[in-house]
């Protein structure tokens, strides 16, 4: 099978690409940069340019579509450009040109309206109630993707939450940079459950996603550790294993909602490509609970975590000595 | 006030309700017309009506239904609405019937009526006394040409009239179900407040037609409260005064004396009624204030052979508060009806398991010893005096003879139910036995329940006689217990008059000297109602027979070799009392018997001194402060403690250093602690050797698997789930486990099966017989357990192990269910309390069950000061030790226990406080 892996430039695209080659797969991976991922046949371009998806997609037989645009704050007209318009054009040229497997990566984010989540299942993407420019965007994507599901051409949407691992600029990179310059708080008690992917196993789990897309499509699924904790313990792993002091000072959870609202009216007041030290949504997401039933997507995606949080955290520290 | 008549409504034809009532099935409605009959017999109808009138009926009727889906009904549930309801009472029991047609049990057609008047039906334009009300349903069956089987089920005066049915159709009655209702009125007695009220002329018209207050108080007595969607269905067809004739015309029937008109024809039902032997089943709510439970007691009386279930909670719309449905279906499943013989009850299995022992009353040791001087019973510490109290045999044997025949005299019959409300010591062994020896039946509820739990407690426990220290007699009167009321203790006149007190013991003494005692009962007859410790819900009265008592005696007396002579220190009541049963020498220790933990190291150590005791019973609330007060022995104290042979801790587990520490006080003694609870008092034993025994074999066991396993990995395999060792089952006792299941439910066939973690079902000859007036949890204790035996289902959760012993892991509702099995809480406790930083722990489950989180609860050494999130070291250090995966570790500063032993721990309410915190919730304590 020949795969295209959009997006594998980031930390999760390029562990899927290595996944996928390791599997035995032809894997050509799309995005602006060389994806560095050994095996790989690169095509560089943008997946908002109609003529550069359609090139990269041609003599493919399955598509892997994690390029987006993820970021806590920015232009609005930009995330949609690149994560509704970019996942169109895919659809587009995926169908014209025969491919008969899609899969769509999104996030436990496009189905979470500020609430916590307890070991609920994951709920149908919702742009309306979705929180923030990159969940409402990705939450139109993937009902996109999955209106194109059709015989000859299966999707699937993975969601994988809060994926993090070595080399990882998104989220524990911030989290350790923040905490090294005092400006991260604990939000409220800390004590709010919250599951996350190690990245290997988002990449598996997205390997298996495109193994089983003839017999689970049409379907999102959440995907995870199955490993939740309090979200002060994860915070703090993280920091230890970079060999950073975790976080003492804490912030009530409402005040850092309000605060986080205000803070990024300012930013956006702003207009530079900076990101505001908190946002509302970022608040939500530290001080609300967020773990998941993972039993459906195990049984349907036929697959387990390999790496639990311990050897995760082992590896982060390994990588940061 | 003998007729207080209500004009009649105009007439107004019948109709269908509107099709958007929350819960009800519209397309079941029909009209039926139905030819009115002559009135009926057994008293004048007063109605004047011709017998060629037609009036239409609406009811609900699933008939229609089930033969569209091929089934063919065993037989009918006819049910009757009280007032001011109508068919949509029964909603739930009709589509709960729809539902289990398909499921391969029973067919029952229900057919739900609206009486005529009431709901949808015709506005009749006349009286309906209860007499034609009887035949007016009784014209309905003749309409609808119902004579197969009937079960007939009534609700308020809705049940009077279906039993007004049921004595006037035997040939096609086959069984009687009641909810909260009252077929008799004495004269003398009270109507009740809220209808006297009602009944008075110038309301009765004003709440009942002209306004809806009536429908609207009866409506505001749901518990829970009735959501607004189902109160409109109740209004649905009383919209108007001209609608709620019905209703005023119903409260104006009841009869409040023997002139009014419907009197006899109350009269001729409630008679009759005696002599129905159908199965019958009374569902009650008794936070009623209405149809209270002496209308209950009323008719228990009548149909003794009626199976009950009282639902603490629930109040006088008993089907909104309470799942009704399920119950009923169940029941005519159980009962095997339509095809019951007429006297099914409960097969008395107590026969099949004990005939094999020789039945001794409790009382043959104070017949054989009557003549004995030698020391029966000494009171270190009487209320009445300094000086202890010694009673011998003849004494005892004398004051229990004299008493029965006293009580006995003053109307304390053989199935009277008296509530002892005595502390231990020698007045209630001698009230006790004088009771048992009677054949009264005693009625025994724990102090530690609270006097909302003891008030519940022996208000459904309806006695006849209350036998009470003043502090119990002033309770009673104050919170309005029922019964006849005796004091132990001689009262000024005032105060006798104040506490309705009508006799005193000592006069009930002198009454019985020169009587002769009634015949004794028999060994199936009912001797006591004991209630649960009210830890684990709502306190259950548990009833046993003489036998079973007998059987319990037997027990003690062959697992810790106790017989004639032996000298036992009674610290803990319930087998303190048995102590002349038997034929023991025993001594109550000066202690404040309310609260154990007063005990002393001294008093024990003279109550032993006193009847040279060998044999020393505690509770564990009183162990530990007999241990906390060891050094004020005196060398004469510690010989005499050395004297002591064995020693026993009962009412809840003990920790091997505490038991320990008592033994080394008494360094002859074998030590033990039984498993059991009320509902079996002594199922298994284990002794301090057995317990190090047991522990030893657990830590090679754990650290065998330590060592196999390099990664800490899930285990759900139960050899390796832990637990408190128990021990083994007594030499009566039979133990089997019910497995657990992947939704952590007792699902599995009980067996004798080692290392297979479910439910510990346990058999005994000395187990309860049952629960009091509670059908469905006595159904619930024994479901699946084998036939013609008596078994019960205890709601702990353990194993056995390969050398038969038994391990206690949690309780039933504790089990947590992960996405990769299922999780009892000990032995995940006491694996974490290994650590010297951990005092107590709990382990819970957050989440929904099937994908649940583990989250470790716990008590720290020093006590933290406040809830928070554990360091990250001790949630670090916690998981190593628990091998299992944990999601988060709490720390409080003290786990919620029971009160009465401060030991069990209330998992549930920490369940529920660990899942609000980790989604988010304030940190408070829990």
């Amino acid at each position: 099978m020949r795969v295209l892996v959009t997006g594998a430039s980031g930390m999760i695209g390029r562990a899927v690409a290595t996944e996928l080659v390791s599997r035995g797969l032809t894997v050509r991976s799309f995005q602006r940069r060389p994806s560095g991922v050994a095996g790989v046949e690169d095509a560089l371009g943008s997946v908002s340019v109609a003529g550069d998806v359609n090139e990269a997609v041609r003599g493919m037989d399955a598509v892997v579509h994690l390029a987006a645009k993820v970021s806590l704050a920015g232009d609005p007209a930009d995330f949609a450009r690149v994560n509704i318009g970019g996942t169109r054009s895919l659809l587009a040229a995926a169908s014209d040109h025969g491919i008969n497997r899609f899969v769509q990566i999104s996030s436990p984010s496009v189905a979470h309206s500020g609430v916590s989540i307890v070991g609920e299942g994951p709920g149908p993407a919702s742009a309306a109630t979705a929180r923030g420019e990159y969940a409402r965007t990705k939450a139109a994507a993937e009902q996109l993707a999955l209106a194109a599901d059709r015989p000859g051409l299966r999707v699937i949407a993975v969601r994988p939450h809060l994926v993090w691992g070595p080399g990882d600029t998104q989220l524990v990179q911030r989290v350790v940079d923040r905490a090294r310059a005092k400006r991260l708080p604990l939000i409220g008690h800390g004590a709010v459950l919250v599951d996350s992917t190690y990245v290997d196993n988002a990449a598996s789990a997205i390997a298996a996603a495109l193994e089983r897309c003839e017999d689970a499509h049409g379907r999102a699924f959440v995907v995870s550790n199955g490993e939740p904790r309090p979200i002060a313990e994860l915070i703090a792993s993280m920091c230890l294993a970079a060999g950073v002091t975790p976080p003492a000072w804490r912030v009530p959870a409402r005040a850092a909602r309000v605060a986080g609202s205000v803070v990024e009216l300012l930013w956006r007041a702003r207009l530079d490509g900076d990101e505001p030290p908190m946002t509302r949504f970022l608040a939500e997401q530290l001080s609300t609970a967020h773990w998941f039933d993972q039993r459906e997507t195990r049984e349907q995606l036929q697959w387990t975590p390999q790496i639990t949080l311990a050897e995760g955290f082992r590896r982060l520290t390994a990588f940061y000595r | 006030m003998t007729t207080r008549s209500i004009p009649a409504s105009r007439r107004a034809p019948a109709s269908l309700p509107p099709l958007d009532l929350a819960g009800f099935d519209r397309s079941l409605s029909r009209i039926v017309r139905v030819a009115e009959s002559d009135a009926a017999e057994g008293s004048g109808s007063g109605s004047g009506s011709a017998s060629n009138q037609y009036f239409d009926w609406h009811i609900t009727d699933t008939g229609v239904r089930l033969t569209e889906r091929g089934l063919t009904p065993v037989g009918t549930i006819l049910c009757v609405h009280g007032n001011p309801t109508w068919s949509y009472l029964w909603r739930r029991l009709v589509a709960a019937s729809l539902r289990a047609a398909g499921t391969g049990s029973a067919v029952w057609r229900v057919v739900a009526v609206d009486q005529l008047d009431m709901g949808f039906s015709e506005r009749t334009g006349t009286q309906r006394p209860l007499a034609r009300r009887v035949a007016d349903l009784s014209d309905l069956t003749d309409a609808l040409k119902l004579d197969g089987p009937v079960v007939t089920l009534g609700h308020d005066w809705g049940g009077v009239v279906s039993l007004g049915w049921a004595v006037d159709h035997p040939q096609s009655l086959v069984g009687v179900m009641l909810l909260n209702t009252a077929i008799h009125q004495p004269e003398e007695n009270k109507i009740p407040a809220p209808l006297r009220l009602a009944l008075r002329r110038s309301v009765l018209k004003a709440a009942t037609v002209a306004t809806p207050a009536f429908l609207e108080t009866t409506l505001a007595l749901a518990h829970p409260p009735l959501p607004q969607s189902i109160k409109e269905g109740y209004r649905a067809p009383y919209r108007g005064a001209q609608r709620r004739g019905g209703i005023g015309g119903f409260v104006a029937d009841i009869p409040t004396d023997s002139v009014h008109e419907s009197w006899p024809e109350l009269e001729r039902i409630a008679a009759a009624v005696r002599s129905l032997a159908v199965p019958t089943l009374m569902l009650w709510g008794p936070r009623d204030p209405i149809f209270s439970d002496r209308y209950l007691d009323d008719l228990s009386q009548r149909m003794p052979h009626a199976d009950v279930h009282r639902f603490e909670t629930a109040g006088h719309l008993v089907a909104e508060d309470v799942d009704y449905a399920s119950a009923l279906l169940d029941w005519l499943d159980e009962r095997g009806l339509p095809n019951a013989p007429p006297d099914a009850r409960d097969v008395d299995v107590a026969s099949v398991d004990s005939s094999a022992l020789a039945f001794q009353p409790l009382w043959h040791h104070l017949d054989e010893q009557r003549e004995n001087d030698e020391t029966a019973l000494v009171e270190m510490a009487p209320p009445s005096g300094s000086a202890p109290l010694i009673l011998s045999w003849r004494q005892l044997a004398t004051r229990v003879r004299q008493l029965a025949a006293g009580l006995n005299q003053i109307g304390v019959c053989a199935g009277d139910r008296v509530s002892l409300l005595v502390p231990p010591g020698a007045d209630l062994t001698a009230v006790l036995y004088a009771c048992l020896r009677i054949g009264a039946i005693v009625v025994v509820a724990d102090a530690g329940l609270g006097v909302r739990g003891l008030t519940r407690a022996v208000r459904g426990a309806r006695p006849d006689h209350v036998i009470g220290a003043t502090k119990g007699l002033l309770a009673a009167r104050v919170l309005g217990w029922p019964g006849h009321k005796i004091s132990v203790e001689s009262l000024t006149a005032p105060v006798r008059v104040a506490l309705q007190v009508e006799y005193v013991l000592a006069e009930v003494e002198a009454l019985g000297r020169d009587e002769l005692l009634p015949p004794q009962p028999q060994r199936h007859d009912t001797a006591a109602v004991l209630f649960t410790s009210g830890s684990t819900g709502p306190a259950k009265g548990v009833v046993y027979t003489h036998d079973q008592l007998a059987a319990v005696t037997a027990a003690l007396a062959a697992q810790y070799t106790i017989g004639i002579g032996t000298g036992l220190v009674a610290g803990f009541a319930p087998f303190a009392l048995l102590a002349p049963a038997l034929g023991a020498r025993s001594v109550t220790p000066a202690m404040d018997v309310t609260s154990p933990k007063t005990l002393t190291a001294q008093a024990v150590a003279a109550a032993v001194a006193a009847v040279d005791a060998t044999v020393v019973f505690l509770s564990p609330a009183a162990l530990t402060n007999v241990v906390a007060t060891a050094e004020t022995l005196t060398p004469t104290d510690h010989r005499a403690l050395a004297g002591v042979k064995t020693f026993l801790s009962a009412g809840a587990p003990v920790s091997e250093p505490l038991l320990a520490a008592a033994s080394r006080l008494m360094p002859a003694a074998s030590a033990h602690t039984p498993y059991g609870m009320t509902e079996g008092l002594l199922m298994t034993d284990i002794s301090l050797a057995g317990i190090r025994e047991a522990s030893g074999a657990l830590e090679v066991e754990l650290e065998l698997e330590v060592k196999l396993e390099l990664e800490v990995e899930v285990t759900a395999d139960a050899g390796a789930a832990g637990g408190v060792c128990v021990g083994r089952p007594n030499a009566t006792t039979r133990v089997l486990v019910s497995a657990l299941d992947s939704a952590g439910a007792a699902s599995g066939q009980p067996l004798n099966q080692a290392g297979v973690t479910g439910e510990i079902v346990v058999s005994a000859p000395h187990l309860k017989s049952h629960y009091d007036r509670l059908w469905i949890t006595n159904r619930a204790s024994r479901v699946n357990t084998p036939q013609n035996e008596r078994w019960h289902r205890t709601g702990d959760v353990g194993h056995l192990d390969t050398a038969g012993r038994l391990w206690i892991e949690g309780r039933l509702p504790h089990v947590v269910v992960t996405a990769f099995g299922v999780v009892t809480p000990v032995g995940v406790e006491q694996r974490v309390e290994t650590d010297a930083t951990i005092a107590r722990s709990a382990l819970v489950g957050v989440g929904p069950r099937g994908t649940q989180q583990l989250v470790l609860i716990v008590e720290t050494v020093p006590n933290a000061r406040r809830a928070a999130l554990a360091s990250p070291e001790m949630a670090a250090a916690a998981r190593v030790l628990a091998r299992v995966p944990i999601a988060a570790v709490l720390v409080v500063p003290h786990l919620p226990t029971d009160i009465r032993h401060n030991s069990k721990i209330d998992r549930t309410r920490l369940s529920i406080w660990a899942a609000r915190i980790l989604a988010g919730g304030r940190m408070a304590q829990p």
